[in-house]
């Protein structure tokens, strides 16, 4: 039980990410009731971009000027990906039935990933992404890597941001007042098509950080990477109350903390040897999300709304 | 709700491997550029031409190429043109299955070379054996493969008779690697990690074995998720496990950033693995702290025979786009072994090919002897490769090196 505090600062770190791209389901969820699958995908070409901007610079470029450029490409890239997709694939779909979207999605999430497989040079498999230099550091037992330290740091200030937008700008209370109900929103000369947008774009932006996140933390980018990481980042938004952007957050936190500890602690539990590592950790992460939403419906921070699902 | 998006889920990705298939079948190529025989003769490839381990797959594909353009420039056969028929198993056992089917219901086809992966080849050693078509594999390393479930507790049975392989089994690799480091590294504490698939499994099981037979301790065990890439709480055991070094049962999809997220944690001890993890792009993804990292493959570095470095400038001369990577050489004699066959075969048939062609170049496969890139090729009873030597390579200067070459006594 020694290393239990090292153990839990990865359990964060990895919620923390789950968290940046579980807010992307969240609020598209939250005002068009779509459950957009995409959203993984949208994440990796934001990878891609980032990628693509280190690529493109000279040589020897140190990452304090490389990385700021590389955050601006991926959020161009997913921003513009994920509105392209609002637009084009999702608007006409509006008010058909429900399922429809849902298809769409999937079959979206799918076409992404072969055109970044079939277009990108080398994506066929793995690319190498660009390390921070130093590090590690270490703070009593605890060890950090530079790589994390861009996740500690960016994960609060897009959340602070993000409370800060909904709350206190125009656009974000037009926001909560279409998630509420869109046709007296639409009365009320809030422009819903513009919100719609907003709220995928917004999504996209903190999908893109997440992105750059994995980059730095793992040292690579591949086509796969939304689909796992996509189907997590679902899981943590219903873990923490879909709809409820600090719920996604939370739900992040509490996804990463529980599938770290269970894939360590479970098998020093005598008689359950078998059921700890990694492909386990999924399982019992998944276990707690049927428990939580045994208990609590609505998920952890959510809010009771009638006939929503 | 939830249970219909689930429906919807599945159907799209059997949708989505269905379109991966179709992808991969556009990239046949067919080396039939010398023509002039009578009879087309297929030999099926099998392999990841697509996804993480792609790199071995192309490989393959391009190599079996080499063999069948050689073939038909030299004449090797007359009255038999060959041409090559390959297909993406994208590394599942599903796809791998359909497209033995694909190849089995060809005529044409007389010999198959693939797949990569032990876990693949389970799901088509039946239909090939039902068909009586040969299925060599440059690359298989699980010894139930060949000896059946049960060769650990020496009981071995050949299954299917159709099976063969120029790769070494994990049975010698596992226990090879375990010599090397307890006797010659000097690495007396292991932390193993493996993927819980056929290779990586089998792969871990019987270093761990070997390894605690020569007296050296076991600090800790652990199985990851090759999909993902956080493996960070296994790395922080491993770093308070005290082990003196990690051996990885896997590929270097997940064994690149596990190697790097082991050194970034502020340990320095190296990862050692089997020729899953012996391919440059293993390197790239562990990046820096690679250095020292070790991994076993079968035979002899391909570029030290002298009978490999024809087959080098051959490839090179050939102007294909990916790297004969870990397994061009053993990929490119398991073609040449179903070429050799064919030719007894229609030899023996006064220059034709029999009606029962299958049945005849699997019993001639089972027989031949020849010189190839990575030694002699031949079989024993149970349809894997005599030629039993294995190498030690090591990451320096951004590459595997080769530290040294021995057979495995046992």
């Amino acid at each position: 039980m020694h290393e239990l505090p090292q153990q839990l600062v990865n359990g964060l770190l990895l919620g923390s990410m789950y968290g940046l791209v579980a807010i992307g389901y969240t609020m598209v969820y939250g005002i068009v009731q779509l459950i957009n699958f995409a959203h993984g995908e949208i994440f990796m070409t934001g990878g891609f971009g980032a990628l693509t901007v280190w690529m493109m610079l000279p040589s020897g470029s140190t990452m304090w000027v490389a990385l700021p450029l590389m955050l601006i490409g991926a959020v161009f890239v997913a921003t513009t990906i994920a509105v392209a997709a609002e637009r084009f694939a999702y608007r006409p779909l509006r008010n058909a039935p429900r399922l429809a979207p849902l298809i769409t999605a999937i079959g979206l999430s799918i076409a992404l990933q072969q055109a970044v497989w079939a277009w990108y040079p080398g994506a066929t498999s793995s690319l190498v992404f660009p390390e921070i230099p130093g590090g590690p550091f270490h703070l009593g037992s605890i060890t950090i890597q530079t790589g994390d330290i861009f996740l500690l740091i960016a994960a609060p200030i897009s959340m602070a941001f993000l409370g800060f937008f909904v709350k206190k700008t125009r656009t974000g209370r037009g926001m909560q007042a279409t998630a509420q109900d869109p046709d007296t929103a639409k009365l009320m000369g809030v422009n819903t098509d513009r919100i719609i947008t907003t709220a995928f774009a917004l999504g996209a932006v903190f999908a893109a950080v997440g992105a750059v996140a994995y980059g730095l933390k793992y040292g690579e980018v591949n086509f796969k990477m939304g689909f796992l990481l996509g189907l997590k980042a679902f899981t943590a938004a219903v873990l923490g109350g879909i709809g409820n952007i600090y719920g996604a957050m939370v739900g992040g936190l509490v996804l990463g903390l529980a599938e770290t500890l269970t894939t360590v602690y479970v098998a020093e539990i005598p008689g359950l040897e078998q059921l700890g590592g990694q492909s386990w950790g999924n399982t019992w992460a998944f276990v707690l999300l049927i428990l939580v939403l045994l208990f609590r419906p609505q998920g952890l921070l959510g809010q009771r709304v009638a006939d929503r699902v | 709700m939830r249970h219909r998006s689930l429906i919807a889920v599945t159907a799209a990705l059997a949708a989505g491997a269905l379109t991966l298939t179709a992808c991969g079948s556009r990239d046949d190529k067919g080396g039939n550029d010398a023509g002039g025989g009578d009879t087309t003769v297929v030999i099926g490839v099998d392999a990841p031409l697509t996804g993480d381990l792609s790199a071995l797959g192309l490989g393959i594909r391009n190599s079996v190429d080499l063999a069948v353009r050689q073939a038909n420039e030299k004449k090797y056969v007359k009255g038999v043109t060959f041409k090559i028929e390959a297909l993406d198993d994208q590394a599942q056992a599903s796809s791998g299955q359909q497209n033995a089917t694909k190849l089995t219901a060809n005529k044409d086809v007389l010999g198959v070379v693939g797949p990569l992966n032990s876990s693949v080849s389970e799901s088509m050693q039946k239909v090939f054996d039902d068909a009586k078509l040969v299925q060599i594999s440059p690359a298989n390393t699980s010894p139930s493969l060949s000896q059946g479930p049960k060769w650990a507790t020496g009981e071995k049975v050949r299954t299917y008779k159709s099976y063969f392989r120029t790769a070494t089994t994990d049975a010698i690799q596992g226990p090879f690697a375990a010599q090397y480091l307890f006797n010659k590294a000097g690495k007396k504490k292991v932390f193993i990690i493996d993927d819980k698939k056929t290779y990586g499994a089998g792969l871990a099981g019987t270093f761990k074995a070997e390894f605690t037979k020569l007296g050296g301790a076991v600090a800790g065990e652990g199985h990851i998720d090759p999909e993902s890439k956080d493996f960070s709480a296994i790395v922080t055991q491993v770093k308070s496990s005290g082990a003196d070094v990690v051996y990885y049962g896997g590929e270097y999809p997940a064994a690149g950033p596990l190697s790097k997220q082991i050194k970034a944690s502020g340990t320095t001890i190296p990862l050692v693995g089997g020729d899953g993890i012996y391919d440059k792009k293993f390197v790239e993804l562990a990046g820096e702290g690679a250095v020292g990292d070790l991994s076993t493959s079968v035979g002899a570095p391909v570029e030290s025979l002298p009978s490999a470095k024809e087959f080098v400038a051959n490839y090179e001369k050939a102007g294909f786009k990916e790297p004969f990577a870990a397994y061009g050489g053993y990929s490119y004699d398991s073609a040449w072994a179903i070429i050799e066959g064919i030719k007894a075969v229609v030899d023996g048939n006064g220059g034709k090919l029999p009606t029962d062609a299958r049945a005849k170049v699997l019993g001639a496969v089972q027989s031949v002897s020849f010189e190839g890139v990575t030694g002699k090729v031949s079989f024993d009873e149970f349809g894997d490769a005599t030629n039993k030597q294995l190498t030690v390579y090591k990451v320096e200067g951004g590459d595997w090196k080769s530290v040294e070459s021995g057979t495995f006594g046992g």
